[in-house]
């Protein structure tokens, strides 16, 4: 699949790419990153000039000094003084007397005149000596890693021609399994964001580095010689090994110094429970490749966390149902929010707070668990009572082959059930095992920041350093960081952006993103990844170790460091092994993307009964907000960009979000029951109140929500984040006192406001939901069942008997060579959107902004269709990726009047951009709407660093022209010349689609339906695949697996019965019998076909209707 | 020309009696015609194209921005890609026919009541028709490449893609348009060799001198024009029939609920005969009261244009039952959806709207006494004006907004600019219809002087 395998492994030291930039004056500015190098001290006047030079975007060596007026700090300068208009699309709203004016001398200038456009002078400067293994136009892989929270994620990067482009999975790194995450998809964006931070920077004002390091060294001999008293060094979660034996030299050499490390999605409570329940802390890891049964307490372990890649993977192996497997996991969600993993869930159920920790005592009572004795825990509803039986008989019967994972935002008492259940389970040493914490000095974050303030206010702290984090935003509510930094006189801050902290630092660096600097980290398993960057800084920026090392005294470039640290007696594991070939282990640990024999030891710890039973008790009394007439709030990252460090890539924010399709807004969730009690509708601003604390945000109606619960997205209300994320949203961090957990006693009123939501997919009342649900189920759209089904998939099938099957009159098309074609498993497909963004990221798909949104116009190749199904209250959830179809007898190759859109020779349906003319007619014929429009120039063509980041090998759209899925044709071409070279036929596997390529479960596979043995056409010969919408005959070459759910007989009755009425009344509505949704018939319209219910894993109804 | 009769007056032929008021003598024809382009300009003209112009210049604007920043400035999206400039497209169009209807097939069937209207309603046909021609070309994405839809030869070899009514359109139309222009010529000759004679200033008489084509009314004159005139009759007749068949087509050939439908072709030539006689109604009243032609439209030409009106009027009714009925009756759930949304959906009260002002409205036209009335049928082809512009909107946006995938369905919303654009296409045609009055005949003198009293005996050799 990648080039990656026939390469060699590194040639040398650094990527070839490093070398292969064009020598520029760029390099100007970093000339002194050799060891202990001091750097030519230029004079004062000129230094600005020269740090503008070394930053700028324009070109490197200036010739004039109207040249030099390109750089971005002069331009920030002009535009300052000269605001142009706000950078994003045009909106309606927008034309002011200025473009009036504008408009109408151009109405009288377009009347006689034709436009000439001058193109830009540029200068390109070719190879003078080709670089070796360097083709131009054949892309290049090499392994490396992004740390998320301090965690791992290994990839593998794709460069052109010294350009990182796209990220993917490495397959080989236990931490991923192939596959990606929204973060990693879109990090190259963020390698490219304009807005990035360029110059180091004195308050304010553009400096050297040598101002700087002139400030910094009477600093540092000043705290050397009280021992570092006043010394501190703020950072995220640290994993990388080389940063911690840094911080180990620094402390050395400072004894009194601290260093604190705090992330504002910590793991405080789970090693709260951790020390309760174990006395240590250890870090839980879950295997699900080998769990038949899963209990989710609250846990999104599917998307989120560090370890949810491998989850994901792990967990749709044991869930597919292809060929004659047919063995299923079952996974049992209990939520106080929505999640993807809930929507995945056999069975899910909303539930409160409070009533999550009673699930979980009571549970743990059941089972036995060790000082879980005692009174029958009341569970205060009955529905809750069957679920504690059902899910207890199958945990018991599944004994070493369950696991019970409490979510990373639950109260501590349930992070010691869970423990305590994996444990009388026999789940630890199978599917549970707890680990050494990879990260450094691993222990509760908040407390530590809070000493750190009050040692500032007590006047302690004289020098701060802050690198790669930005605490002014992500503190907790009551712990003032900004008016904290005013009381150290000397600040530093090193980060990507200038952003909340680095404002009001005295001094900020610029980082190098990962993709430009040297280092190394750790995956939540311990694995080591030696990070290797891609491309050259294309700023003055540093490393956290480069700064590190300044701190320390010297100079040191973040290469020498890894290399030095790796080389060093203290490094973790020999490279190079026994035979001591440092070389040879530092090559192939580049080149693999990790380091073997670097997973984090397994540690025994058994449970402590005491602890179990303060748990229990615990959770018995809580009573929640709920008692008291309020509500409870949950906090959760938000599901695109995380703690809102990744908010201002616009790749993330405009990605609908799972389940609510939200793009551009912050959102409080809030169940259909609760927000009828409130009087609350979608898009009606609420004042969520924490104490005396209080935000405002717009309420989103969420079927399924837990009720009296309200959840809200950290990560939003960024001040100093960019230009796309500033002032959209607001930070719900600041809701949260230290020391207090994820969920929060809150109340809420309405304002009166209203405010129009951005979402992809149907803003709807309970009206609209049940017309769209019915009429998806009417026609059929996602088609589901259970594994008792699988055999006789009726379910499948049967819609189509009942529709008369649109026949063509055209020929049929024949193929003699490939034959492209798709195939997409709902029942492992997540809806994690990782395809969405790979797909943006392969294709250049550009992003459009709020109004555009709002206005139907987003740009998405692929979109993940949610649908709801049953019971408005608990619906379940359906995610379909619809991508172009690819129709042998496309409707819309028949309406395009210029031909722009045509059948090839292998199947695909065809874009010519070139042709198009943009009438637009295709989409209106187009029955699967994949089609995207450029309504306007959404493309950036002007920023240079953004046309960096782009696929050479896709078109840049432009306006007018219509574009969609292409089933990543660049893609097939690349390996269509390889195989030609070879004179063979490409094989099966050897064209990977982008978002085949990002799925961490692996539910879209892509080849050559010609080819029987392919594993698309076994696919496709299923029983499951389906087409969507057969009845018109456009023979999509994109097919579906049907949806198999794996449901507990002993809960399915009532589930069905539950969706049976829904999906009745919502079939009325549909046929325009005007039935009521609201009559309550249970009759099963049609009982399952199996009523065999002997094997474990059998399930004995059909839970729908059909027809 | 010819003396005043005395009997003419007093006397009218028999069977003719209301095309033409009493009294009117070729004479008077001539003068009272040619009357109105070399009379004194009235004052609310010079208002009225003033408006006029100020329209037509907002839609300038209007396209000017659009050139500069693409269609997106409009309330188009995914999935209603069509708004209103295919809705305006559709409607001018619509509104086109009657010219050619009146012009072509009833001089084929010999009603000769037209002779007054037609050449008024035939102008309105052109402008219209260029009113419509405005939209296909500045709805694309890239307006400038719009000839790619032409087959022209081309180094490429590139053709059009014929499978597509979109390129039926562009020979339906733009064939329309040209026979159009040629019959609305052709019938005009005769009148501009009036008007060269009846000018006093040179420049004038050059100027209709080069546009009569030297006509001298000698017989063999009169006896080519005839022929070439009926020709013409027989070959715009067929267009009346095709254009907005294949305008409807665009829709019928897709597959969206609410388009493809069979019903579709002759519903929606019916609707264009119903829209422009509406059109030639809301014109043609009040210039008959400006400029004091009641002699020449006549009580009983309103009274047969209302009677087409309520014609066409039930056609188009009954394809909305067959519609709905066809929904039903079909079992497919799409359709049955897509009749349901249009009926109860977020634009149901676009289709009441339609109803009220397509449906209900007309049937006044039942009664001689709203048929009679230059104040209703101005009034009732109003609402025609306004209903035939709803059903538009309501088979382009509510087929669109929510077809088969329910994810993907989605609301439409004109923007101002889609506004400024329509007025600017209203301002072209009031602004071209201003004009014409002003400078050409807006009456065929050479047909009213056939029925004119004198004229009967002179034009029945």
């Amino acid at each position: 699949m990648k080039i990656l395998s026939d390469q060699p492994p590194n040639p040398s030291d650094q990527p070839p790419n490093r070398s292969s930039e064009p020598p520029s004056g760029r390099d100007e500015g970093r000339e002194g990153r050799g060891a202990l190098e001091p750097l030519d001290a230029p004079p004062v006047g000129l230094a600005r000039v020269r740090e503008g030079v070394a930053a700028g975007r324009g070109p490197g060596l200036w010739r004039s000094f109207d040249e030099l007026a390109e750089t971005p700090e002069f331009q920030r300068l002009i535009e300052n003084e000269f605001p142009r208009h706000a950078p994003g699309e045009w909106s309606e709203g927008s034309a002011d007397r200025r473009d009036f004016l504008k408009l109408a001398g151009a109405a009288v200038g377009l009347a006689g005149l034709t436009a000439c456009t001058r193109q830009p002078f540029e200068r390109i400067v070719p190879y003078v000596e080709q670089p070796e293994h360097l083709v131009p136009g054949e892309p290049q892989f090499y392994a490396t890693a992004m740390t998320v929270g301090g965690y791992a994620v290994g990839l593998l990067a794709e460069s052109h021609m010294g350009r990182p482009t796209k990220l993917t999975g490495n397959p080989g790194h236990p931490s991923t399994g192939g596959g990606t995450d929204v973060l990693a998809q879109s990090a190259t964006l963020g390698l490219y964001d304009p807005d990035r931070s360029t110059s180091i920077e004195r308050l304010g004002k553009l400096v050297g580095w040598e101002p700087f390091l002139g400030e910094l060294e009477p600093v540092m001999r000043a705290q050397e010689a009280i021992g570092g008293e006043g010394l501190r060094v703020l950072t995220g979660t640290v994993s990388s090994p080389l940063i911690s034996a840094q911080m180990a030299q620094i402390l050395e050499r400072f004894p009194r110094a601290r260093w604190i490390q705090y992330e504002p999605i910590n793991d405080d409570v789970a090693r709260r429970a951790s020390a309760a329940a174990f006395g240590r802390i250890v870090d839980a890891r879950y295997d699900l490749s080998r769990a038949d049964v899963v209990l989710a307490l609250d846990s999104d372990f599917l998307t989120q966390g560090p370890d949810h890649l491998r989850h994901a993977g792990d967990f749709a192996a044991r869930r597919e149902v292809r060929g004659s497997k047919r063995e299923m996991n079952r996974l049992y969600a209990l939520e106080t929010t929505t999640t993807a993993t809930g929507a995945s869930a056999d069975h899910r159920k909303p539930v409160r707070r409070s009533q999550l920790g009673r699930f979980a005592a009571a549970l743990a009572a059941r089972l036995g668990a060790s000082g879980a004795a005692g009174p029958a825990i009341d569970l205060g509803d009955p529905e809750l009572e069957r679920w504690l039986e059902a899910v207890a008989a199958d945990l018991e019967t599944h004994r070493g082959r369950s696991v019970v994972i409490p979510g990373r935002f639950t109260d501590e008492g349930v992070h010691v059930l869970a423990h305590a259940l994996n444990e009388a389970l026999g789940n630890v040493g199978t599917t549970v095992s707890h680990i050494e914490p990879v990260a450094a000095a691993a222990g509760e974050q908040t407390p530590t920041m809070a000493e750190l303030i009050d040692d500032i206010e007590a006047g302690e702290v004289q020098a701060l350093f802050v690198l790669d984090a930005n605490p002014v935003y992500e503190a907790p509510a009551d712990l003032d960081f900004a008016a904290a930094l005013d009381r150290v006189p000397f600040t530093v801050h090193l980060g990507l952006y200038k952003d909340e902290t680095g404002s009001l630092c005295r001094w900020h660096v610029p980082q190098s993103h990962f993709l430009e600097g040297w280092g190394d980290t750790r995956a939540y398993g311990g694995t080591v990844t030696i990070v290797q960057p891609l491309i050259e800084p294309l700023y003055s920026s540093r490393t956290v170790s480069e700064l590190l090392a300044v701190i320390q005294g010297s100079l040191v470039s973040d290469y020498e460091l890894v290399r030095a640290f790796w080389s060093g007696p203290t490094a973790p594991v020999a490279l190079g092994g026994e035979a001591g070939d440092f070389e040879a282990g530092w090559r192939e640990a580049l080149h693999d993307g990790f380091v073997p024999g670097t997973e984090s030891p397994a540690v025994a710890v058994s449970v402590a009964g005491a602890a179990v039973s303060a748990a229990i008790s615990e959770s018995v009394a809580a009573e929640g907000a709920v008692a008291q007439g309020g509500l409870d709030l949950v906090l959760r990252p938000d599901p695109n960009f995380y703690d809102g460090r990744y908010a201002n890539n616009p790749w993330l924010m405009e990605l609908p979000r799972p389940l609510t399709k939200m793009t551009w807004d912050q959102v409080a969730l809030i169940s259909t029951a609760t927000a009828g009690t409130h009087g609350v509708e979608t898009g009606d601003v609420i004042r969520i109140q924490v104490g005396d604390r209080a935000l405002e945000a717009p309420a989103w109606i969420e079927p399924g929500h837990a009720d009296d619960t309200i959840t809200l997205w950290l990560g939003w209300g960024r001040k100093n984040a960019g230009r796309v994320a500033d002032g959209l949203g607001a930070n719900a961090q600041k809701l949260r006192p230290s020391g207090a957990g994820w969920a929060l006693e809150a109340t809420i009123e309405r304002t009166g406001r209203t405010e129009r939501l951005a979402s992809t997919q149907l803003h709807f009342n309970l009206t609209d939901y049940r017309t769209a649900s019915g009429q998806a189920e009417a026609r059929h759209l996602v088609r589901h069942g259970t594994l008792a089904e699988v055999d006789h998939p009726e379910f499948v099938h049967e819609p189509e008997h009942h529709v008369p099957q649109g026949t063509s009159l055209l020929p049929e098309w024949s193929y003699d060579g490939h034959a492209w074609g798709m195939a997409v498993d709902l029942t492992t497909c997540t809806g994690c959107n990782a395809c969405v963004v790979a797909c943006q990221a392969e294709n250049n798909v550009p992003t459009v902004g709020k109004e555009q949104v709002l206005a139907g116009r987003e740009m998405h190749w692929i979109r993940i269709d949610r649908y709801y199904d049953g019971d408005p209250y608990d619906p379940r959830i359906h995610h379909q990726p619809v991508m172009c179809q690819h129709c042998e007898k496309a409707p819309c190759e028949l309406v395009c009047p210029v031909g722009a859109t045509v059948h090839s020779f292998e199947g695909l349906n065809e874009m010519v951009y070139n042709r198009c003319i943009g009438t637009r007619y295709c989409s209106n014929n187009c029955p699967y709407k994949v089609r995207r429009f450029n309504f306007f120039l959404y493309n950036d063509k002007q920023t240079p660093v953004v046309k960096m980041g782009r696929n050479p090998n896709v078109t840049v759209r432009s306006r007018g022209v219509m574009e969609k899925c292409t089933y990543c044709v660049q893609r097939i071409n690349r390996a269509r010349i390889e195989a030609k070279k070879e004179g063979r036929r490409i094989r099966d596997g050897e064209v990977v689609t982008a978002c085949q390529e990002a799925c961490p479960s692996h539910a879209i596979t892509f080849g050559d339906i010609n080819d029987p043995t392919s594993e698309v056409a076994r696919w496709k010969a299923e029983e499951l695949d389906y087409r969507l919408l057969p009845e018109l005959a456009t023979q999509p070459r994109t097919t579906y697996l049907a949806k198999i759910r794996n449901p507990n007989p002993a809960l399915v009755d009532d589930a069905s019965a539950h969706g049976e009425e829904a999906d009745h009344g919502a079939e009325e509505t549909a046929t325009g019998a005007g039935g009521d949704h609201a009559s309550l018939d249970p009759t099963p319209v049609r009982p399952g076909p199996s009523s065999s219910g002997t094997s474990p894993g059998s399930a004995p109804t059909a839970s729908q209707v059909l027809g | 020309m010819t003396t005043v009769s005395d009997a003419a007056g007093t006397r009218p032929p028999l069977g003719k009696p209301d095309f033409i008021g009493p009294g009117e003598t070729p004479q008077s024809v001539t003068d009272t015609i040619s009357g109105v382009v070399y009379g004194k300009t009235h004052r609310w003209w010079v208002f009225a194209l003033a408006g006029a112009f100020g329209l037509l210049s907002i839609g300038f604007l209007a396209l000017t921005w659009l050139l500069v920043k693409g269609v997106g400035i409009w309330g188009i999206n995914i999935p209603v890609a069509w708004g209103w400039a295919i809705i305006n497209f559709v409607w001018w169009i619509g509104i086109g026919h009657a010219g050619t209807l009146i012009s072509a097939i009833l001089l084929l069937l010999r009603q000769e009541w037209r002779t007054s209207i037609n050449r008024f309603a035939e102008a309105m046909t052109l402008f219209a028709v260029a009113c419509a021609g405005l939209f296909p070309i500045f709805h694309t994405g890239r307006p400038w490449l719009s000839y790619w839809m032409l087959p022209y030869p081309n180094t490429m070899q590139i053709w059009p893609q014929f499978r597509s009514p979109l390129i039926w359109d562009v020979f339906a139309v733009s064939t329309y348009a040209i026979i159009s222009l040629v019959f609305w010529y052709v019938g005009l000759i005769p009148d501009l060799a009036t008007m060269r004679d009846k000018a006093r200033r040179l420049s004038l008489k050059r100027t209709f001198g080069i546009f009569a084509l030297g006509w001298r009314g000698a017989a063999d004159h009169w006896h080519n024009y005839e022929k070439a005139y009926l020709l013409l009759a027989g070959l715009s007749t067929p267009l009346v029939l095709s254009v907005h068949s294949v305008v409807s087509l665009d829709f019928a050939v897709a597959q969206v609920p609410g388009w493809h439908a069979t019903i579709f072709p002759p519903y929606f030539v019916a609707g264009a005969i119903y829209a422009g006689f509406a059109m030639v109604l809301t014109l043609m009243i009040p210039l008959r009261h400006l400029f004091g032609l009641h002699a020449y439209i006549t009580q009983r030409h309103l009274e047969n244009m209302g009677k087409v009106m309520l014609t066409t009027g039930l056609i188009v009714a009954y394809g909305y039952a067959c519609e709905l009925f066809m929904a039903y009756y079909s079992g497919n759930v799409f359709e049955r959806y897509m009749m349901v949304n249009r009926t109860t959906g977020p634009y149901w009260y676009m289709y009441g709207m339609l109803m009220l002002c397509n449906v209900a409205v007309p049937q006044l036209l039942w009664f001689k006494r709203f048929r009679t009335s230059a104040f209703w049928l101005f009034l009732v082809s109003q609402f025609v004006n306004v209903g035939m512009w709803l059903e538009r909107f309501v088979i382009v946006v509510t087929s669109l907004h929510r077809d088969f995938l329910v994810s993907s369905w989605g609301m439409y919303s004109a923007t101002k600019w889609d506004w400024a654009v329509f007025l600017g296409t209203i301002g072209l045609f009031a602004s071209l219809i201003f004009i014409f009055i002003r400078i050409l005949p807006a009456l065929s003198m050479t047909e009213l002087k056939m029925i004119s009293a004198e004229g009967k005996s002179v034009g029945e050799h």
